[in-house]
C-alpha cells in the first residue's frame, strides 16, 4: 500500500521536477542579466498584465469618458468637452441647498451615501462587535450559532433585498405580523425615515456575519492569561473591555471599520431592490445615481455617469490611503512596543 | 488520404460558415403570451425556409430598455429587436427596402406608423408593429357592484373616475381607489386632455404648460390624501418604470390606468376571480385622450444577415400571420389590411376580453393631435423621463410642484443638448 501511494506521488511529482530542470538554467541566464529586480519584474508581469487590462485600462477610459459628451459609445465619435462634465456636476450656486446645484440628485446622492455610511457602519461596527464578544463566550451549539450569524453572508445582495421587500412591504409580512396583534401597521418602504432605517437594517443583517467573523478571530487571537490576570485582580468587566480586549481588538477592528466604510460607500445592489432610491429621492445613492443617469434613463448619458464615478472613486481612493495610513500607524506602534 | 481529410475539413468549414452565414438573433421581450406565440411562429418559419436559424432571444423588458441601447451604440446588438423606445433609437435601423420582395405590401399595411420607427424625413422601411397599443382605465367591475357604485359612463372625468374609486375604496377597504403605472407615457395622454402640448414650433421640446401643471397636481393630491396607490410612483427614484397590474389583478385598487396590452395579462392572472372592464380614458378640460403607442420589430442596421433579416420580418409581417399572432396574443393589430377586414376571431374563453379590446378601438377615435404627435416625436422619451423623475419628487414632498416644473423643462434641455 505505502509502496503504491510512493509510485503515485512519484507519477504526479516527476513531471513537475523535469519540467523545473527544464526551466533553471534560463531563469538563471535570466537572473544574471535581469539582476534580482528584473526577476521580480518577469514573475510580476502576468499579474500585472491581467491588472492593467481588467482595472488599470477601464480606469483610464473611465477617465476619458468623464471628459465627453454625447450618446455614442465609441471613444472616436463622442466630442471632448474636458472638464464640463466635473463642473455640470459640482456646479451650484449654493452648496448649501442642493435645489440650486445644476446635478441636485448627485448632490442628493452624494448626501444620503455620507449619512448612510456614518450611521450605518457606526450601527455595524457596534453590532459585530457585541456579535463577535457573543460568539467568543462557551455557548452552547456555538458553531450552530456561527454558522447562523454568517448564513446571511452567503446570499446574493438580490436575494437579500427580495427577502426584505416581501417583508417589509405595505402588505408584508411584518404589517400582516402587526396588524394580527392589533398594532398599526407601517409604510416601512414608504415614508422617507423608515426607509432609510429599513436601507441601514438590511445592509447590517446582509454583512453583520462577515465583519464578526473577523472580530472573532482578534477576539480568539488575544492571549487568556490576560483575562485570568484581570480576574485575580478583581477588574471590572467594562474595564477589561476597554482596558485591554479593545486595544487588542484595533488591529481587526481596524480592517472592520476601513472594508465597512468601502463597502459602505458602494451600497447599492440591496437597497435598489429593496426601495429602488426611493420614496422620492430618500435612498438614492451615488452608484444608484451613476447607474441611472449612465444605463437606466431613456437619454443616457455615459459622459456624466463617467465624471461621477470617477469622483466617488476619489472618496474610495481617501478612504483606501486612510486605511493604510492608519495601518501603518499601528505597525510602527507595535514595533516600538 | 490527406486529400480526403483536406477536402472534409474544408466542406466542414464551409457548412459552418454557411450555418453561421444564414443565423438570425432576435431579441424579444414579452407582456403576455406573446413570447410563447413568437416561438410557434418562429419554428414554423425555419419549417419553411431551412436555410435559415432563427434565434429567439426572450429576456425581460428591463433588458430591452437598459442594455440594447448600448449595445446598439458599440454596433453589436440583435439582428432582429421588439423595441417599444422606436424612434429615439431609430439611427440603428435597417432600411429594409432594397432587401424586400414587396416594398409597398409594407407601405400599404404598415405606412401609417412608419415614421414612428425611422428617422425625420426618412423614407425606410424598418420593421411592423407587432401590436397597437392605447393607454386606457380598467375597473374592478365586481368591486363596484358589491360597493353599490355605479361605473362612470361615456364623458368622465379624472375626478369622477378617482372620486367613484375612491368610494368604492372605502366601501371595501382596498388600499387606495386607484394606480398609473409610473412612466411618462402613461400620463402624457392625460395631460394632452387637459390641454398640455410637448411639442415646440421648432419641433423641439416646449416649455410644460399648464395641462402638465393641471394634471400633475392632480396627481400630486390625489397621492397626497391617500386616494392614489403611493406605492407606484413615490417608491422609486429616477426614471424606473413600475407597473400597478399586480395591484389591479390582486384586487387592492378598484380602478386602475394603463394600456390595451394588459388585456391578456389579465385575462391569463385574474381568469374568473373577478369581472373587469376596460374603460377608456377619462376626461379632462380639452378632451378624453389616451396615448397610442406600441411595440415595433424592428431590424437592426448592424446585422450580417440582412437577407435573411428581410425573409424573416416579411415571413412575420404577412397579413395571415399578423391575423393570428393578434388573435393568439389579444393584441391590437397595426395592420391595415387585417383591420380593414375585421373579424378577428379572438382566441380566449373569458368573457371580459373582447368588450376590453373593443373598447380600446372605438377610445382610438378620441386621441387627441398632441397626443398623436408624441410616438413619432425624437424627443417624447426625454419628456416622459423628466416628468417621472420630478413628479415623484413632489409626490414624495421633496419640492414643490412649480419647483418641479421649472427642473422638468431644465432637465429635458439639458438631455436634449447632451443627446445632440
Amino acid at each position: 500500500m505505502a509502496g503504491l501511494k510512493t509510485m503515485a506521488g512519484a507519477v504526479v511529482t516527476a513531471p513537475l521536477g523535469w519540467l523545473a530542470r527544464l526551466l533553471d538554467p534560463p531563469l538563471r541566464l535570466w537572473q544574471r542579466v535581469a539582476g534580482q529586480n528584473g526577476m521580480a519584474a518577469f514573475f510580476l508581469a502576468p499579474t500585472m498584465a491581467i491588472f492593467s487590462i481588467f482595472v488599470l485600462l477601464p480606469l483610464v477610459l473611465n477617465i476619458a469618458y468623464s471628459m465627453t459628451s454625447g450618446p455614442a459609445l465609441f471613444l472616436t465619435e463622442r466630442s471632448f468637452v474636458g472638464g464640463a462634465q466635473y463642473a455640470r456636476l459640482l456646479s451650484c450656486e449654493n452648496h448649501f441647498d442642493f435645489s440650486t446645484c445644476v446635478e441636485d440628485q448627485f448632490w442628493t446622492a452624494l448626501r444620503n451615501t455620507a449619512l448612510f455610511t456614518v450611521l450605518q457602519v457606526a450601527a455595524l461596527i457596534v453590532a459585530a462587535t457585541v456579535t463577535a464578544l457573543i460568539l467568543d463566550r462557551d455557548l452552547r451549539a456555538r458553531s450552530f450559532w456561527r454558522a447562523a450569524f454568517f448564513f446571511p453572508v452567503l446570499l446574493s445582495p438580490v436575494v437579500v433585498g427580495l427577502i426584505w421587500r416581501w417583508i417589509l412591504d405595505r402588505d408584508g409580512v411584518l404589517n400582516a405580523g402587526l396588524d394580527a396583534v392589533g398594532l398599526t401597521p407601517v409604510n416601512w418602504l414608504l415614508e422617507r425615515d423608515w426607509a432609510f432605517l429599513s436601507v441601514i437594517g438590511v445592509t447590517i443583517w446582509a454583512h453583520l456575519g462577515f465583519f464578526a467573523l473577523i472580530l472573532l478571530a482578534g477576539l480568539q487571537a488575544i492571549p487568556r492569561d490576560l483575562y485570568e490576570a484581570a480576574e485575580m485582580d478583581g477588574t471590572p468587566r467594562a474595564r477589561v473591555f476597554w482596558r485591554i480586549t479593545l486595544p487588542l481588538l484595533m488591529p481587526n477592528m481596524l480592517v472592520v471599520i476601513v472594508l465597512a466604510l468601502i463597502r459602505a460607500v458602494q451600497v447599492f445592489d440591496e437597497a435598489f431592490v429593496l426601495t429602488g432610491g426611493g420614496p422620492g429621492t430618500a435612498t438614492l445613492f451615488l452608484t444608484q445615481y451613476i447607474y441611472e443617469v449612465g444605463f437606466a434613463s431613456l437619454l443616457k448619458n455615459p459622459g456624466l455617469a463617467a465624471a461621477a464615478s470617477i469622483l466617488m472613486g476619489g472618496v474610495l481612493i481617501v478612504l483606501t490611503l486612510v486605511q493604510l495610513g492608519l495601518a501603518r500607524r499601528n505597525e510602527r506602534r507595535s514595533k516600538l512596543k | 488520404m490527406r486529400k480526403t481529410l483536406a477536402a472534409t475539413a474544408l466542406g466542414l468549414a464551409l457548412l459552418g460558415s454557411s450555418a453561421l452565414a444564414s443565423d438570425v438573433r432576435i431579441m424579444w421581450y414579452s407582456d403576455g403570451v406573446e413570447g410563447e406565440v413568437m416561438r410557434d411562429l418562429v419554428e414554423r418559419f425555419m419549417a419553411e425556409n431551412p436555410g435559415i436559424n432563427v434565434i429567439l432571444d426572450e429576456v425581460p423588458f428591463q433588458v430591452v430598455r437598459e442594455q440594447l441601447q448600448i449595445q446598439l451604440e458599440a454596433g453589436e446588438g440583435p439582428d432582429i429587436a421588439r423595441v417599444t423606445n422606436i424612434k429615439a433609437l431609430a439611427r440603428h435601423w435597417l432600411d429594409l427596402t432594397p432587401h424586400l420582395s414587396d416594398p409597398d405590401y409594407w407601405r400599404t399595411n404598415f405606412g401609417t406608423h412608419a415614421d414612428w420607427m425611422r428617422e425625420d424625413g426618412s423614407q425606410a422601411i424598418t420593421g411592423f408593429l407587432t401590436q397597437l397599443t392605447l393607454t386606457g382605465g380598467f375597473a374592478n367591475r365586481t368591486l363596484f357592484e358589491q360597493a353599490g357604485v355605479a361605473l362612470p359612463g361615456a364623458g368622465a372625468t379624472w375626478d369622477d373616475w378617482v372620486n367613484a374609486a375612491a368610494e368604492v375604496a372605502a366601501s371595501q377597504g382596498t388600499a387606495a381607489a386607484f394606480a398609473i403605472d409610473r412612466s411618462g407615457h402613461r400620463i402624457s395622454g392625460a395631460t394632452a386632455s387637459f390641454g398640455a402640448n410637448y411639442i415646440g414650433a421648432d419641433g423641439l421640446p416646449a416649455p410644460v404648460d399648464a395641462g402638465v401643471r393641471e394634471f400633475a397636481g392632480k396627481l400630486v393630491q390625489w397621492v397626497a390624501d391617500g386616494r392614489m396607490l403611493r406605492d407606484t410612483w413615490v417608491a422609486a427614484a429616477g426614471t424606473s418604470y413600475r407597473a400597478a397590474a399586480d395591484d389591479f389583478i390582486n384586487a387592492a385598487i378598484p380602478f386602475y390606468y394603463s394600456g390595451s396590452w394588459q388585456i391578456a395579462n389579465f385575462s391569463t392572472k385574474i381568469g374568473d376571480a373577478f369581472d373587469w372592464v376596460a374603460v377608456g380614458s377619462p376626461c379632462g378640460t380639452v378632451g378624453c385622450s389616451g396615448l397610442a403607442g406600441g411595440a415595433a420589430l424592428v431590424a437592426v442596421r448592424y446585422t450580417e444577415n440582412p437577407a435573411e433579416v428581410a425573409k424573416v420580418m416579411e415571413f412575420l409581417a404577412r397579413e395571415d400571420i399578423i391575423r393570428e399572432f393578434s388573435e393568439r396574443t389579444l393584441f391590437l393589430p397595426a395592420h391595415a389590411g387585417v383591420i380593414a377586414a375585421g373579424g378577428l376571431d379572438w382566441q380566449t374563453e373569458d368573457r371580459n376580453v373582447g368588450p376590453a379590446l373593443d373598447k380600446f378601438v372605438a377610445a382610438a377615435e378620441n386621441i387627441l393631435p398632441a397626443a398623436a404627435a408624441l410616438p413619432s416625436w425624437k424627443w417624447a422619451s426625454a419628456y416622459y423621463g423628466a416628468l417621472v423623475n420630478r413628479i415623484s419628487q413632489v409626490m414624495a414632498g421633496e419640492m414643490t410642484l412649480d419647483e418641479a416644473l421649472a427642473r422638468i423643462d431644465q432637465d429635458i434641455a439639458e438631455q436634449v443638448a447632451a443627446a445632440q
